[in-house]
């Protein structure tokens, strides 16, 4: 069971390792890639593990559940472990030829890895504080991140996120704080025994809200998404792939659907305010996807809709929904993060990210265009890659749960999705040559195994609904229905 | 800075480093530990350098050596973190004999690697928000 | 009972404070007020009634003592919060090189 706890020391020592190392040349690129493909390999070992355990818990120093802290990984752990390893993994590859334009690659490479033991850290941990420091840790490294380059934009953006986010946790203490004073213990099985045998109390309404906003600023929700769009698209882009991709559900959604479904309790009124965000947060991102000019900024919008598209799910609450939801998490991190990855090699190649200004880029960069023309026909739902399944078992669920308007909205959403990326395709990679790019070249070769391994998954990923790896789907619903079932499940396996 | 302030410092400084790693030292008797004790051993080279002027102390522990230091205490502290985690048989934390120095195990050398890395760390902090150096940079952008 | 009313009241000065000011340094002020209103409520919540400092001392026995389980959360948190003060300082000095003012109103070169 000590098998977890390398999921924090092995990003940590290689962040110093780097920073110790850091007047070699390349030293830093070939740590960072080493670590996080063991990490990759670790993840997929835990999640057989799970499948074979149960729930795998292991106690620091050898105390007691409720006065020492305890690491827990269930099935909905994970999943999510599985798919942000290799997200992180394969942006790294990508980073080895991108990140030649900016000076000290090691800084780079330190904050990454403290970034991904951060969110490492978030996913395994089974104490409410515990979950707090490492979100912050995440927080923080991303904050840094976004900041890496010179242009005065860069620090606007940063300086906004850092604000805002900082402002998000302060609200999460405060209801950690609370719920402390209420029940008086840290682990969020303990808790979730506290509060059933209590009665129903105001204050965990107060409490309620506050989670909610605070972990809804870092999932980017519609009243609280105003920071996104500046940071994700002047970040560079590697750092925007992993933030978009794997950063604002590992922080926001995953600490949201742990707190609220597994800790505490939910109940219909909770269940129909995720459901009502989570439309609004769909309208509101793809209408504004629509007018813009930039392919980084709609790309931001972009995921504000599909993020609400995943609460949606959540908020309808039937098994289908969360199953349906859960798959378009994983099919988001893929195809979201390949789509910033190929506006990233669009930028290398011609230093232009304006989408009025290109045109007829397909002769000249055919890897990427191949890619990201997958990537677009999956986000938007076209049969059979693999963001059509999961936009099905989404609408199916609400139609048979009897929200008929929502699932209407849901389509015609779905149908303006495919108006902005079918804009973005035929603006930037049909059309006419301008003369001005004769010169350009298809982009290095790490940048494009990274580019061609995204899509493979994305075209393939249909495939998880099928019998090897539906398993592992089910198992992280099962952890979400079961409700507060998580208290026996975590607590029975200690004893 | 004056004669006066020059002699002063002279005396203190090691008196505010000694208090420093007593406080380290003490960290599972009374209260303070590795946080407290790192942002005091920083503060005695603050007054150095107030009271002689950057470029004395910096030809004696300039940049480069603090980020060295802090990277030498932060895997120190993974070093012994990861041996009492991974092996939780060997250690114990309850204390046998108590309001003695040598009394919690391991954990007051990783108090001593966090003091480390906390003092470096900050003394690098310091030095380039305050002073304003930044490390050699090539413009390639 | 009055004493939560008055940490609440702190916290809501420092949100009214990163809400409606206009100068970038009065902006973090207020986080950090925010801030040390949080960490004040959280030792407020492990006050015990005649209560005494968690400390053993020598040939002393101390039976009722405060719940020490907050104040290690706030040793954490203290650091925590010291992180984010400084990347949103040198932030705002680097803010203020290439822009060369401290009022948000001007700072907006990203739009839409």
């Amino acid at each position: 069971m000590s098998i977890l706890l390398y999921f924090t020391i092995v990003p940590l020592g290689t962040a110093f390792l780097v920073t110790l190392l850091r007047k070699k040349k390349g030293i830093s690129d070939l740590l960072a890639v080493l670590s996080s493909l063991y990490l990759f390999g670790l993840s997929l070992a835990t999640a057989g593990l799970t499948k074979s355990h149960g729930v795998m818990i292991y106690k620091v120093g050898g105390w007691f559940p409720t006065i020492g802290i305890t690491l827990v990984v269930d099935g909905l752990s994970a999943f999510l472990l599985v798919a942000i390893n290799l997200v992180a993994f394969l942006v790294l590859i990508y980073a080895i030829s991108y990140m030649e334009r900016y000076t000290d690659k090691w800084k780079f490479h330190a904050l990454f890895m403290f970034m991904l033991a951060g969110l490492n850290g978030v996913i395994i941990s089974g104490d409410l504080f515990n979950l707090y420091v490492f979100l912050e840790i995440a927080s923080i490294s991303a904050y840094a991140l976004v900041a890496f380059g010179v242009k005065p934009q860069n620090l606007e953006a940063a300086f906004k996120y850092t604000i805002m986010g900082a402002v998000a946790s302060i609200f999460i203490l405060l209801g950690i704080a609370l719920l402390y004073s209420y029940t008086s213990t840290l682990n969020m099985a303990d808790v979730a025994y506290c509060l059933s045998d209590k009665a129903k109390n105001p204050l965990l309404v107060f409490i309620w809200v506050l989670f909610l906003a605070g972990f809804g600023l870092k999932a980017a929700l519609v009243p609280f998404h105003a920071w996104l769009p500046d940071a994700h698209s002047s970040a560079p882009s590697p750092v925007s792939a992993m933030l978009s991709g794997v950063v604002i559900k590992t922080i926001g959604i995953y600490a949201l659907m742990r707190i609220f479904f597994n800790v505490l309790g939910v109940s219909i009124n909770l269940l129909s305010v995720l459901m009502a965000s989570g439309i609004l947060s769909m309208v509101v991102g793809a209408f504004l996807a629509i007018a813009q000019n930039d392919i980084k900024r709609m790309l931001a919008y972009s995921s504000i809709s599909q993020v609400g598209y995943i609460i949606f799910a959540l908020g309808v609450g039937t098994p289908l929904a969360i199953l349906g939801g859960l798959f378009h998490l994983f099919n988001h991190a893929v195809f979201k993060s390949l789509l910033f990855l190929d506006a990233g090699a669009i930028e290398y190649s011609t230093g232009e990210r304006n989408m009025d200004k290109l045109g007829g880029l397909n002769n000249k960069l055919p890897v990427t265009g191949y890619t990201s023309l997958m990537a677009a026909m999956s986000i938007s739902g076209i049969p059979p890659l693999a963001g059509f399944w999961s936009k099905l078992i989404i609408i199916v669920a609400a139609v048979e749960a009897g929200y008929i308007g929502y699932a209407i909205v849901a389509v015609l959403i779905s149908i303006v999705t495919l108006v902005y990326y079918l804009k973005f395709q035929s603006f930037v990679f049909f059309g006419k040559l301008d003369a001005v790019y004769n010169k350009i070249q298809e982009v290095p070769l790490a940048m494009k195994t990274a580019l061609v391994i995204l899509a493979v998954i994305c075209v393939m990923g249909g495939l998880m609904l099928t019998g090897t790896f539906r398993p592992f789907l089910e198992g992280a619903s099962n952890v979400i229905l079961s409700g507060t079932g998580y208290k026996q499940a975590v607590l029975g396996a200690i004893r | 800075m004056s004669l006066i302030v020059k002699t002063i410092t002279r005396f203190t400084v090691g008196l505010v480093l000694v208090y420093g790693i007593f406080i380290t030292l003490q960290g599972h008797v009374s209260p303070g530990g590795g946080f407290a004790g790192g942002i005091i051993i920083t503060l005695a080279f603050i007054q150095l350098m107030l009271a002689f002027g950057q470029d004395e102390v910096l030809r004696k522990l300039n940049q480069e050596k603090g980020l060295l230091l802090a990277g030498i205490g932060a895997i120190l502290f993974l070093v012994i973190a990861s041996r009492i985690f991974l092996k939780p048989q060997q250690h114990s934390f309850v204390a046998e004999k108590h309001f003695q120095l040598l009394s919690a195990g391991f954990l007051s050398l990783s108090e001593i690697a966090i003091a480390l890395m906390v003092a470096a760390g900050l003394f690098v902090i310091f030095l380039t928000l305050v002073l304003l150096i930044e490390e050699e940079e090539k413009e390639k952008k | 009972m009055s004493l939560y009313f008055l940490c609440f009241i702190l916290f809501c000065v420092g949100l009214y404070s990163v809400l409606r000011k206009r100068n970038i340094i009065k902006i973090i002020i207020g986080l950090g007020i925010m801030e040390y209103a949080v960490n004040l409520f959280l030792i407020l919540v492990g006050y015990r009634m005649h209560g005494r400092a968690p400390i053993f001392a020598k040939d002393q026995e101390i039976l009722n003592m405060v719940d020490p389980l907050p104040q290690a959360m706030v040793l954490t948190t203290i650091v925590i919060g010291l992180a984010v003060t400084i990347i949103a300082v040198s932030l705002a000095i680097r803010i203020y090189e290439k822009y060369g003012t401290f009022d948000i109103t001007k700072i907006r070169s990203l739009k839409g």
